[in-house]
């Protein structure tokens, strides 16, 4: 395998501390040293990174790339090459696809389909139940062997929490962490827009902050009677913030994510009906923004994630209410993370770290980082970089992203996965020459 | 953007889907337009030309008579062609997406369609993706707005009233799933009424219901006092089987209008509803039927009202000029 040597960018490694300029050196898909050149080393090929900053690859918590089952709205090939052009090496994969991932066979076909496109690297989330009913549990063992890194409910409320103990029960058991997206059936049900000035406005089927904070307070009181290991994920609101710190300080194992539209769009951002904005759960306040920045700059919530949902053109072609959710969100992710550090929000070392070592911390992956011996998952962007989210510059088979016509700054000019370079910028745009 | 949808390029109507960005003399405008036309229906000859040769088509993806014979007569005493169609037992139901029934019906050469839908947002989707050419009137889409239906409250508001600048108005209801209650809560600020009181149980108001403009009541006995207006919705059955309300009746002692109630009110207030009525259950027949009752004004009023939206909204066809 080849050496290459990524040159004289800033290099940016939270998990290792290291915020200087200097080189990467890569051989055999590995990490052999940062700053400190090898003796002896003779690069098969030179990464020119002067005035871009060189950080681990991305790992994103929740991504959807509708395959098995929903191929019409995206594939695994056009989506971890948007990934690959978005930084991301690394991806977890949300069970609700067709059918769900509540068996190995479906796991290993994800793995199947994953290892043909080739890019990044795909860890399916197995279903917490069967179907993801809420009635049955899944076999999370035989889900766990079959290459699941964890065990969530995706979008689906678990209304018994009778059978949300046992399931965590057994997923302690087998030291199975599980993702969970709280949202309480009853209070969310049929909702499109947070129960705010704009539902109301616009007479919209709302969903109160109280139908994912009264899901995150049941499932804080089963965790700690449990002992299963919880990360929450895609946190919308204020008290979710407050609930999750007191938790940590309270001594329970748990994380929280939050994802990356939550900390830039709020209700106030939705131009009447557009569903390009509908998204699970929904835009909320500016107060909860505020909230959800807070808590990721305090450590309360440990990582980003993109959430990406990709949609064909017909699911976001209706009145608002009858449109599928979601957004198409992993090509915005660092351009995003880069406003967040520009508006002062974050330093630029904690957004890499929310996107790298912090989901590696919790998914306890050896990796989001740039430690010798660990998996040579590279992201070199330019943060000065600008361009515009049209056509040309997207690669995500989903374009229903609310970005759309911006103008953004922050590019990925290069990925390397395991030592090989998946996306390179230079080659498609002419970018440095 | 919900105001530029609505105008064309010189600011006249073009699309009626909501009162919301459309300022106050445009809305004066509907209803002295809606005044000209207002004495037709007594004539003789009950007919003006302003449409003639247009065609209307009248979609009705949820089921409607009073809103829907009142549009057809409008257009019907313009001179237009008009066509309804019943959607809900139709197209639809056979898998077709709304956009398809619209490229469908666009190809029959259309000039307007009137469109009331179950769902919110649903005329302003037909208005973003039907042929330039086309008008969208807006008749009732989900919890969102009723335009044309809270423009005829203020027409028949006004022939009584005349001035909205001293009036204090009272809704009553089920705010929470009013399409009309929105149209006329933004159509009465933008009138500039000096009050507008919403009165409910919190089960039947939206969360931050005062953002809308609007004094908060939950208690009927209160509320009306120094009243001019009093408007009444209709409460839905299913409110009473998803847990909003106890019970018919208990909703009646607290919130249904009475003759004793009404006394509460100013002494000249009227009575509005837009129907259909739940009698004994909102309001009592007494108050329905009584002197103080404009329901049936409002009824009439609906078809002057809805003539003058069709006929400015096609006015850069030749309408009006």
């Amino acid at each position: 395998m080849s050496r290459i040597q990524i040159s004289q960018g800033r290099i940016i490694d939270p998990a290792n501390k290291i915020d200087h300029v200097g080189s990467v050196y890569i051989a055999d898909g590995k990490i052999v040293s940062v700053l400190n050149e090898p003796d002896g080393f003779r690069p098969d090929r030179v990464i020119d990174a002067r005035n871009q900053i060189i950080c681990p690859g991305f790992i994103d918590l929740s991504t959807r790339l509708r395959e098995p089952g929903q191929s019409r709205k995206a594939t695994f090939a056009s989506e971890t090459v948007a990934a690959a052009s978005a930084g991301v090496t690394t991806l977890c994969l949300q069970p609700d696809t067709v059918p769900v991932i509540d068996t190995p066979a479906v796991a290993e076909l994800v793995k199947d389909l994953a290892e043909k496109a080739g890019y990044a690297q795909i860890h399916p989330i197995a279903a917490l139940s069967q179907k993801l009913e809420g009635n049955e549990l899944s076999n999370m063992l035989s889900l766990k062997q079959a290459g699941c890194i964890a065990v969530g409910n995706a979008n689906q409320p678990v209304k018994n929490l009778l059978i949300l103990r046992r399931a965590m029960e057994y997923a302690a058991s087998h030291d199975l962490l599980l993702m969970f997206r709280p949202n309480d059936y009853w209070l969310g049900h049929k909702g499109c827009a947070h129960e705010g000035v704009f539902a109301t406005r616009y007479g919209l089927p709302s969903i109160p902050e109280a139908a994912e904070t009264i899901a995150l307070a049941q499932c804080l009181e089963l965790a700690e009677l449990t002992g299963c290991r919880v990360h929450f994920g895609q946190l919308s609101g204020k008290r979710s913030v407050i609930r999750i710190h007191q938790a940590k300080k309270y001594g329970l194992d748990v994380s929280a994510d939050v994802a990356m539209h939550q900390l830039h769009l709020t209700e106030n951002d939705i131009a009447p009906f557009d569903s390009a904005y509908h998204v699970l759960p929904p835009l909320r306040t500016e107060e909860d923004k505020e909230y959800l920045r807070q808590g990721l700059a305090g450590g309360t919530i440990n990582s980003i994630c993109s959430d990406h949902q990709p949609h064909d053109l017909d699911a976001k072609l209706g009145a608002f209410p009858e449109t599928e959710p979601g957004m198409s969100t992993l090509e915005t992710l660092l351009p995003l993370m880069l406003t967040l550090v520009a508006q002062r929000a974050i330093t630029l070392t904690q957004g890499i770290a929310a996107l790298t070592e912090k989901p590696a911390q919790i998914l306890r992956l050896r990796n989001g980082a740039l430690t010798p011996g660990f998996a040579a998952d590279v992201c070199v962007f330019d943060p000065e970089l600008t361009w515009q989210v049209n056509q040309d510059n997207w690669k995500s088979q989903g374009v229903n992203t609310p970005f759309w016509g911006q103008t953004l700054k922050g590019r990925v000019t290069h990925t390397l996965q395991g030592g090989r370079i998946i996306h390179e910028l230079a080659q498609e745009a002419g970018y440095g020459k | 953007m919900a105001d530029n949808l609505q105008l064309n390029s010189e600011g006249k109507l073009k699309h009626f889907l909501t009162i919301e960005g459309l300022d106050k003399s445009l809305l004066t405008e509907i209803l002295d337009t809606a005044e000209s036309f207002a004495g037709v229906s007594e004539q003789q000859v009950k007919k003006y030309p302003l449409l003639r040769g247009k065609t209307i088509v009248n979609l009705f993806f949820e089921n409607s008579t009073r809103t829907r014979t009142t549009f057809e007569l409008a257009a019907t005493r313009l001179s237009a062609d008009v066509l309804s169609m019943n959607i809900a037992t139709s197209a639809t139901s056979k898998g077709e997406s709304l956009l398809d029934t619209i490229r469908n019906l666009e190809s029959m050469f259309v000039d307007m369609f009137v469109v009331r839908h179950n769902i919110s947002g649903a005329a302003h989707f037909i208005a973003q993706h039907t042929a330039p050419h086309i008008s969208v009137i807006n008749a009732g889409d989900g919890q969102h707005a009723h335009p044309t239906q809270a423009m005829l409250d203020m027409f028949t508001i006004r022939q009584i009233k005349q001035d909205f600048s001293h009036l204090r108005v009272a809704i009553i209801g089920d705010i929470l799933h009013s399409r009309v209650a929105r149209s006329q809560i933004l159509a009465l600020n933008t009138l500039g009424a000096a009050e507008i009181r919403v009165i409910a149980p919190k089960t039947l108001l939206p969360a931050h219901v005062e953002t809308l403009g609007v004094t908060v009541s939950h208690n009927l006995n209160e509320g009306l006092k120094d009243i001019d207006v009093i408007i009444m919705l209709r409460l839905q059955k299913e409110r009473m089987t998803s847990a909003l309300l106890p019970s018919e009746s208990e909703y009646f002692k607290c919130f249904g209008l009475t003759e004793e109630k009404l006394k509460i009110a100013k002494p000249d207030a009227i009575v509005m509803h837009p129907g259909p009525i739940n009698r004994g259950v909102e309001i009592d027949s007494k108050v329905a039927d009584g002197p103080q009752s404009v329901i049936l004004k409002q009824v009439s009023n609906g078809i002057a009202v809805r003539m003058a939206v069709m006929s400015m909204a096609m006015q850069r066809q030749g309408a009006l000029s």
